[in-house]
């Protein structure tokens, strides 16, 4: 197959950096620890110094770094982000990762050298929004929100000026990315306006004679029976009431995986392939990277021939959210 | 300030809809945004019919904007916002790039809700590109939009949400669908049964959300009554009210005369407690979370 997509995984410090590097990674994307990008979790994300070490790591061994700066800016915001740009042209960073139209100016207006790619919180799910953000910011590259079926993300690949990345494994946002403020509604902070869902800074659990509660701030989430494993208390996917029916209204603690239909993606010219999870540790991102790189390769070398390992179905799985996995949006009947 | 009249976000009959822009002819509103924004599949109404209603409406008095889908993704779609982004009657209220892009350079338009418009720097990048208005995002508290006013550029307006369901979330899934156990593409268009959405309560029933198909709404109804003064204060120029089937003339009029000083800012919020079903919220305002319901004396309650 002429076209090899990159694979690029996320890192939440240095140690998850190299295990995506010594793992396969094509390309590693990080964030700074100044609460300007979308996984603004405690104890997570780098130092200037730290991205710099992450930088000549990746980049002795032929592999890109790109930085995530994905939130959207409040006045009180901006100047720090504005320094998270400043930095990224510092550090010499193969490319930065913006959803905010503002940002996106003042990186024209004062690094037009620097490569730009749209951020999945973009929300540019059409030809026309790809456009305008390729014509306004001359962006290089988009990441498409997992609300696209496969038959429309291979329409998008031919259409659009610019390369397509698309979310291969994964942590399954059901909304539009940088369209849902259920987080905040509940909260107070949201991907948009802090770069997180769900803070654990809102979770409280609650023992009672039935079983364990998790709760964001007052909002009951999920119950589980004595004895159960309880998982975090992500908004999306509670159970919760509809009519007569208690059910996961919205989704099922559920991963994305793509390995079923990475042939089709990889033949329509998608360029790259993201794993979600800066969130997640490095044994998360070395089993992942190894399984997707081994599973890319396979599907290089023989994409006719390609089915998904049961080994490759089986590692995800035991790392995946509700340790199960969907074809998500791109299979249409999901929808 | 002028009050406006958001689209209709929910799935109405045909003749609801003629019902409903008939009865607001005469009522105390300034704008009536026109459309469907959130699913291409309900097309009870078809572009002429929006535009019948849009003359009417004008002929009325009224400041007519059509309003365009935020989620899109077929070529279809694309083509239907062509239409409505390229007639040169009405305004246009966009609710994706893909609509900034095509009015762009071509007719001044507002920026809706759902463009993330977040700083200054977006909001002069929309001046520039032909936004006269700019809807803030549901997020956007007190003190956001201060700052943001102060550096609005000269002759944009600004419009805030002041009463209504909120529009939380989009998704390519429909749940209207879903809570029936119907695939999105067989959906047999089940959102007519709920003109004003789905409700989904937590395993405590507490009332949560609404339900709209692809769209997820606060069930708590956002009310920023008490609040019209410091609304004014700040220069805001227009106030939003979210069409919902109870009689939204009624809505508007308790919103006229608290304006106008002939309404008592408490006694309004008694007479909107009749037009709400899962109590008030108004906790975006004060920079927190959107469900709280925080009165104007700033503590929260319920």
């Amino acid at each position: 197959m002429n076209n090899k997509p990159e694979l690029v995984c996320p890192a939440g410090n240095l140690p998850a950096l190299r295990a995506a590097v010594d793992n396969g990674a094509d390309a590693v994307y990080i964030g700074f620890r100044d609460g300007s990008n979308a996984r603004n979790f405690p104890g997570l994300n780098f130092s200037h110094e730290e991205a710099r070490q992450g930088i000549d790591y990746a980049r002795a061994r032929g592999v890109r770094v790109f930085l995530a700066l994905n939130i959207y800016p409040q006045p009180a915001q901006w100047k720090t982000a504005v320094r998270a740009v400043d930095a990224t042209v510092e550090l010499g960073m193969d490319a930065l990762i913006l959803a905010d139209p503002g940002l996106m100016r003042y990186c024209v207006r004062t690094y037009p050298e620097l490569r730009l790619h749209l951020s999945v919180q973009a929300s540019a799910t059409n030809r026309q929004a790809i456009d305008f953000y390729h014509k306004q910011f001359g962006i290089k590259r988009v990441v498409l929100p997992r609300v696209l079926s496969l038959a429309q993300v291979q329409q998008l690949v031919k259409k659009v000026p610019v390369d397509v990345e698309v979310f291969g494994f994964g942590s399954l946002c059901v909304m539009v990315e940088g369209r849902c403020a259920l987080s905040s509604y509940v909260t107070g902070d949201s991907p948009n306006t802090a770069g997180v869902c769900s803070p654990a800074r809102a979770v409280r659990w609650k023992e009672t004679a039935s079983g364990r509660h998790s709760y964001l701030n007052e909002v009951l989430i999920e119950r589980y029976p004595a004895g159960e494993a309880a998982a975090y208390p992500t908004l999306c996917k509670g159970r919760f009431q509809v009519g007569n029916n208690v059910f996961h209204a919205i989704e099922e603690p559920t991963s994305l995986n793509v390995l079923e239909i990475l042939p089709d993606l990889l033949m329509s010219g998608v360029k790259a392939i993201k794993v979600e999870g800066r969130q997640r540790s490095k044994s998360y991102i070395a089993q992942v990277t190894r399984t997707l790189r081994a599973a890319i390769d396979a599907c290089l070398e023989d994409p006719e021939g390609f089915i998904p390992h049961p080994d490759w179905i089986t590692q995800l799985n035991r790392v995946a959210e509700g340790n199960c996995h969907t074809l998500g949006a791109y299979h249409r009947p999901w929808q | 300030m002028k009050i406006s009249v958001g689209p209709i976000s929910c799935f109405w009959e045909r003749s609801k809809v003629f019902e409903f822009y008939a009865a607001l002819e005469d009522a105390p509103v300034d704008i009536v945004y026109l459309g469907e924004t959130i699913c291409s599949k309900r097309r009870q109404l078809a572009l002429n019919d929006w535009l019948d209603i849009a003359e009417q409406l004008s002929a009325a008095g009224k400041e007519v904007v059509l309003s365009t889908l935020t989620l899109l993704e077929a070529e279809s779609e694309l083509a239907s916002l062509r239409h409505i982004a390229e007639n040169s009657r009405f305004a246009v209220e966009a609710n994706d790039m893909s609509a900034v892009h095509m009015l762009t350079n071509r007719h001044s338009f507002i920026a809706g809700p759902h463009i993330n418009t977040y700083n200054a720097e977006t909001l002069n990048l929309l001046y520039e590109l032909g936004a006269k208005r700019w809807v803030a995002p549901v997020e956007l508290g007190r003190e956001v939009i201060r700052e943001l006013q102060l550096s609005r550029p000269l002759g944009m307006e600004t419009e805030v949400i002041a009463f209504g369901h909120l529009p939380l979330a989009f998704s390519a899934r429909c749940y209207t669908a879903r809570a029936h156990n119907r695939p999105k593409d067989s959906c047999d268009f089940i959102c007519l049964d709920y003109p004003d959405g789905l409700p989904l309560f937590t395993l405590e029933k507490k009332p949560f959300l609404i339900l709209n198909g692809i769209q997820t709404q606060s069930a708590q109804t956002q009310n920023l009554i008490t609040l019209l003064d410091e609304l004014e204060d700040l220069e805001i120029d227009v106030i939003r009210i979210m069409p919902q089937t109870q009689d939204l003339a009624s809505i508007a009029g308790i919103f006229r005369r608290t304006l106008d000083g002939e309404m008592q800012p408490e006694a309004a919020l008694q007479a909107l407690e009749s037009y709400q079903a899962y109590g008030f919220c108004s906790g975006y305002w004060y920079g927190k979370e959107g469900m709280a319901w925080i009165h104007a004396s700033g503590k929260a309650s319920e």
